[in-house]
């Protein structure tokens, strides 16, 4: 375990080095840099404020620069945000992001498995239909859709909650069910789907055939088996959620980080673009890391330490 | 079943629209990266929002809440350069003058005296006035200011709003001292301020953000003042920043320290930070705002008809023009007939009627109605078909085509964006069936598009322009030399000449004034760019809100606002 986790870091690590440097070129190169503004800034002017920000500098020693800094954790100051730094941007942006994509993975994963478990249980029954209905309507409705439908009927029409903004539990609401329908609509098919093959599998046949209780066989046997896809799902769920919270945070107004990683690379605020790449990047590693070492927990087929072990 | 369909597909409609719309507000630019604004405000044509007699009935409860739309990028008066920032930093913080509806008024000054040949400005400050931890606003708060924004070392973009003060150029770039730009503080009450070149509108120019203090003792001690609300932020306007959560909200509080606070009567404005348009409007039907609309938000394209029905929609011209600039170095628009013909055959006022819908006044001149005027007319019939036709054939014989097949392919460009792209295909379409052209249609990002244009690499762009202060020379001097923001290459020297010839003239306004006007005449006659329409605000507002002064230029001053009973 402990040499596997090593070079799973060691691993995270390299990933990390080449995702900052194409980050960092990639976004060198795209036209325009952060003081481009149609109004012309005196040429004095803007000679001062590259030498304030290092852009003076040869590319090779940004580079290194900042490869540097990145790796004391220190982002640097904001292009866009006077007096500010990154580090402050992602501390204050990023837990009202993982209160929100928290909420929607649970909203997705709690619904998700139970209309997958219902659909399969009651196979080709009309709980089955309304459970896919429901999952074809969540994958095929963008979520901006949803969010401003809900925002329209549960706020203004009926009044149940705010309409937009971040200032309490009542507000996280209906951006979470907005953000998590997609994924809920996922979750549920592939939790039908590999229920319904544990369903008709041997085992479960010889329990059934054992006489054990039906709830039995369900709980401890098939569900814990038929939930495997959809723990590996939950890697890259987080990241959608996460990175993909832009539309529906500009929707409801909420100082979340998506909306900051969006509106950095319109601003060409490299600072706070560099700073939230790898901020999500380290973020992302380690939540597969995680999502992998639970999913050997789960199934004791999966060996962690792998290889030819003797 | 079918009417709800329905609305599913026209929510649906207005959403992409909202998103596209604000895709592309970088910049702290009040349109979609529309124009170059700054936030100098100033004008005598502002209008004040509602009755502002002192006669008008108190509500209890004197709050505001309007919506600012982004996180203000800096509220630190000497780094501020957008308009959402000026907003904010204009009602807490205040300078020597300040544009009121009534013109340019001595605010933090007395009294204000001018030489004989115009470049010594002696100041006297007021005895009352104060920052809002109780220090007296003194002489050398507003020295500390400029110089911090002058000293090459410190990061400040519009440092060069203050160079009409001698030396202050040279300062910045680092070739003279700071001690030798003309600032001179003669004790804590009277400043002299000497300029480097007369400047006609300095005393406006006064309530500029980049003017206003700074509490040199407070600013001294801790170099990060201006990033939080706190004991440290120090202002002294009529408002003073009572909580600032970033990205989410802003709370103003009325400061009880202010000169003049008889004539404020906000106990609190809440300022929230909600970006999508559509959310805003949502907002103030719910009643959680009592504004929605410009100057400091947004309204959906796609409600704005609507609102005009129920006539709650309130439209203000402003200084501004919406326009395509043709790069005069490239065929065929290097050929004048050529330019008049695309100029002349594009419909203004389907534009402004169909597509951009809130009372934009079509534009056959370069400076704004508000200025000149005579430039309602123009100088030139909108959508005229059969000039732009027999210009056209003319054009082509001077350059040696037969037809416009011959062409070189025709681009017309412009920034990402929902409105943009509508206009540029109905001109696409107006061109094709006037004069037989085959237009391609080009967009890219705003940053990538503006680069494009500063290279010159294209044929016909759209651009913008937000007045900076109310005055016809900031328009006409766009495009005295190329380069800047003019991107057209388009030069003349019969143009600069005159416009020369104007900055002499400042003692004799009816002269200067008639010379700008010659200046224009001879731009239009060259048609380096096609205007489009001049630009209004539309907004809607709770009918009890009052005294929100919005100026010539568009911006907003909530410093006599109240809430009337209601």
């Amino acid at each position: 375990m402990g040499r596997y986790l090593t070079k799973r870091v060691l691993f995270i690590l390299v990933s990390l080095f080449f995702i900052v440097t194409l980050t960092f070129f990639l976004m060198k190169a795209a036209p325009g840099g952060p003081f481009t503004t149609e109004k012309g800034i005196p040429p004095e002017i803007k000679q001062g404020l590259r030498e304030f920000y290092g852009l003076d500098n040869p590319w090779y020693q940004q580079y290194f620069d900042y490869l540097v800094s990145v790796a004391q954790w220190d982002f640097g100051p904001s292009f866009k945000y006077k007096g500010q730094s990154v580090n402050d941007i992602i501390s204050r942006s990023f837990p009202v992001s993982l209160i929100l994509g928290l909420e929607a993975v649970f909203i997705a994963l709690g619904f998700g498995v139970l209309f997958g478990c219902i659909a399969a249980l009651r196979h080709n029954r009309l709980a089955d239909y309304a459970a896919m209905v429901i999952a074809v309507f969540g994958i095929s409705v963008p979520n901006f859709i949803l969010a401003s439908l809900l925002q329209y009927i549960f706020a203004l029409k009926l009044n149940w909650l705010p309409v937009a903004r971040f200032e309490g539990w009542e507000y996280t609401i209906l951006p979470a069910v907005a953000l998590s329908a997609m994924p809920l609509a996922f979750v549920a098919r592939l939790m039908r789907s590999s229920m319904l093959e544990e369903l008709g599998s041997d085992y479960v046949k010889t329990a059934k055939a054992k006489g054990i209780k039906q709830s039995v066989v369900t709980y401890r046997h098939a569900i814990r088996n038929a939930i495997m896809p959809v723990v590996s799902y939950l890697g890259p769920l987080l990241a959608a959620i996460l990175t993909g919270s832009f539309v529906v945070e500009k929707i409801f107004g909420i100082p979340g980080l998506g909306n900051e990683f969006v509106t950095s690379i319109t601003n060409r605020d490299y600072t706070t673009i560099m700073g939230v790449t790898v901020f999500y990047s380290v973020l992302l590693l380690f939540s597969i890391l995680i999502v992998d070492i639970i999913y050997g927990l789960i199934d004791p087929r999966i060996k962690l330490s792998g290889g030819k072990g003797k | 079943m079918r009417g709800k369909s329905k609305l599913t597909i026209f929510m649906a409609l207005a959403l992409v629209m909202s998103l596209f719309l604000s895709a592309c507000s970088g910049g702290g630019n009040t349109e979609g990266g529309t124009t170059g604004g700054s936030s100098n405000g100033d004008s005598n044509e502002g209008t004040t929002e509602g009755d502002s007699s002192s006669g008008a009935k108190m509500a209890e409860e004197q709050v505001l809440n309007i919506n600012i739309k982004t996180e203000p990028p800096s509220l630190n008066p000497g780094t501020a350069t957008d308009t959402t920032s000026a907003v904010v930093i204009k009602s807490i913080f205040e300078g020597l003058t300040r544009i009121t509806p009534d013109g340019v008024k001595p605010a933090m000054a007395k009294e204000i005296k001018t030489s004989d040949d115009g470049l010594k400005y002696t100041i006297t400050l007021r005895d009352d006035i104060k920052w809002s931890n109780g220090d007296p606003v003194t002489a050398g708060d507003f020295e500390y200011a400029w110089k911090w924004v002058l000293n090459p070392k410190h990061e400040a973009t519009y440092a060069y709003q203050l160079y009409p003060i001698k030396n202050a150029e040279k300062a910045k770039a680092g070739e003279v001292p700071l001690d030798k730009v003309g600032i001179k503080v003669v004790n804590d009450k009277k400043l002299i301020v000497t300029l480097g070149r007369k400047a006609p509108y300095f005393e406006k120019l006064l309530a500029f953000t980049t003017f206003m203090p700074v509490n040199e003792e407070v600013a001294k001690a801790n170099p990060k003042w201006y990033t939080d609300a706190g004991p440290n932020f120090v202002t002294n306007g009529p408002y003073t920043l009572e909580k600032w959560e970033h990205k989410d909200e802003i709370v103003l509080k009325k400061n009880p320290k202010y000169w003049d606070k008889e004539n404020v009567h906000l106990n609190k404005i809440q300022m929230v930070m909600v970006e999508d348009e559509q959310t805003e409007l949502n907002m103030y039907n719910n009643g959680e705002l009592d504004w929605a609309g410009m100057p400091t938000g947004q309204l959906p394209l796609a409600a704005i008809p609507t609102l005009k029905q129920k006539g709650t929609l309130n439209i203000k011209p402003i200084a501004g023009v919406y326009y395509y600039a043709f790069n005069v170095e490239k065929e065929p628009f290097n050929n004048l007939k050529i330019r008049k013909a695309f100029s002349y055959a594009i419909n203004r006022k389907g534009i402004v009627e169909q597509i951009t819908k809130a009372g934009q006044i079509p534009a056959m001149a370069l400076v704004p109605p508000s200025m000149f005027p005579e430039n309602k007319k123009g100088y030139f019939q909108d959508n005229n078909v059969e000039k732009a036709k027999e210009l056209l054939k003319q054009g082509m014989k001077e350059l040696g085509y037969d037809s416009v097949a011959d062409f070189p392919e025709i681009t017309l460009s412009y920034n990402t964006n929902e409105a943009h792209a509508k206009i540029a295909q109905a001109i696409q379409e107006m061109w094709k069936d006037t004069l037989g052209v085959d237009v391609k249609l080009y967009n890219a990002e705003w940053k990538v598009y503006l680069k494009k244009l500063e290279e010159g690499n294209y044929q016909v762009g759209r651009m913008g322009w937000l007045g900076d202060f109310n005055d016809a020379i900031n328009f006409l001097e766009i495009f005295k030399e190329k380069g800047g923001n003019n991107y057209t290459n388009w030069h003349s020297e019969k143009y600069a000449s005159l416009l020369e010839k104007s900055y002499g003239q400042a003692d004799n306004p009816e002269q200067r004034m008639a010379t700008m006007k010659q200046a224009e005449k001879v731009f239009m006659e060259d048609m380096p760019i096609a205007p489009i329409y001049f630009y209004t605000v539309a907004y809607v507002k709770k009918p009890y809100v009052k005294g929100v002064f919005i100026n010539g230029l568009g911006k907003s001053d909530y410093k006599w606002a109240y809430i009337a009973a209601h």
